[in-house]
């Protein structure tokens, strides 16, 4: 059979969701991120909820999101988006509403304001992009760097007397009364980028359900900021990331 | 048996020839150009081997860049 033969639109079986808009996205190659809208936007689409959804972005590579995503974003000052969430889920209780930060935005300079939304069990869901490093501004140690890691600030890597322990926000969040789904994926492989795509969709219908706050943490690459090719970062951070961070539901009360 | 046979097609001026397509398919099929760039300067990807496509999606499930569409044909005995 002649390949002209097979590409027809009624043989397609993947294309890319049409929430995703063609803009050039100005992630580095490689980066998680792409993945990660690339999903939002499938899942948003299945579940027919593209005048209902509402995504808080947060500061950070993904502050561009609105770009991207063809639903309303509201950009939020840097790790208020739970807060900025609470808001808009309580004013817009049949919206679904979400927030997709990154570790320098949810565990550093926003953790109080995810612990509170996670403790008050707001309806939202919270999409947190892990890369253990911050990758907008230069590739500088975040809390979530690993021991011994290299970043721009901690050119010999980061050591526990001087800079203390990497901050797994997911055990944490997992102990309060407020969450109902916290998770922890990634999108390395393509089975591992379905586990995910179920992962946030279920954090979706919690959110639409009222059910509590759900968080779903994705270990992802920084490919630039670790400074590897893309398939290199994938498989370091399958060495080094998921000893720190294992793969894996941590609570679900919802069954 | 029935026999699967697939096709993909790339964007190529949105591929940024991160080489995870390439790495993900199980079949050898992609491949960056090794020569020619795209209008942004990236070798993007091309099928290399594609008489060997399964139409698995492999590949345009981990494109970040939604670059990859994927067709697929059961051809009967």
């Amino acid at each position: 059979m002649n390949i002209n033969d097979i590409i027809k639109p009624e043989n397609r079986v993947y294309t890319k969701p049409k929430l995703l808009l063609d803009n050039h996205m100005h992630y580095c190659p490689g980066c998680s991120h792409g993945v990660v809208h690339k999903l939002i936007a499938e899942i948003i689409e299945e579940m027919g909820l593209e005048d209902k959804a509402i995504g808080i972005a947060p500061v950070g590579c993904a502050v561009f999101a609105y770009n991207y995503v063809d639903i309303d974003w509201i950009e939020a000052a840097h790790g208020r988006a739970p807060a900025v969430a609470t808001a808009v889920k309580r004013l817009n209780p049949e919206n679904l509403v979400f927030t997709y930060q990154g570790d320098g935005d949810l565990a550093a300079i926003g953790t109080c304001e995810t612990i509170h939304a996670a403790n008050r069990g707001e309806n939202i869901a919270i999409i947190f992009i892990n890369n253990g490093i911050y990758g907008m501004t230069g590739g500088q140690m975040a809390p979530t760097t690993l021991e011994g890691m290299k970043t721009s600030t901690t050119p010999y890597g980061r050591r526990i007397d001087l800079n203390g322990y990497p901050l797994a926000m997911a055990p944490l969040l997992a102990q309060l009364d407020g969450t109902c789904y916290v998770t922890r994926q990634a999108v390395h492989t393509p089975a591992a980028v379905r586990k995910t795509k179920a992962a946030i969709r279920q954090a979706f219908a919690n959110s639409m359900n009222g059910l509590g706050t759900s968080m779903v943490e994705v270990v992802s690459t920084c490919n630039s900021g670790w400074k590897m090719t893309p398939v290199q970062a994938n498989n370091w951070m399958e060495e080094n990331m998921f000893k720190k961070y294992p793969l894996g539901d941590i609570k679900n009360t919802v069954k | 048996m029935a026999k699967i046979i697939g096709a993909v097609t790339i964007n190529q001026d949105r591929c940024k020839g991160c080489d995870l397509c390439v790495a993900a398919c199980p079949k050898e099929v992609l491949l960056l150009q090794p020569k020619e760039v795209n209008n942004r300067g990236y070798h993007f990807a091309f099928m290399n081997n594609p008489e060997n496509c399964i139409g698995c999606s492999a590949c345009a499930t981990v494109c970040p860049d939604g670059c990859i569409e994927v067709y697929r044909v059961k051809i009967p005995d």
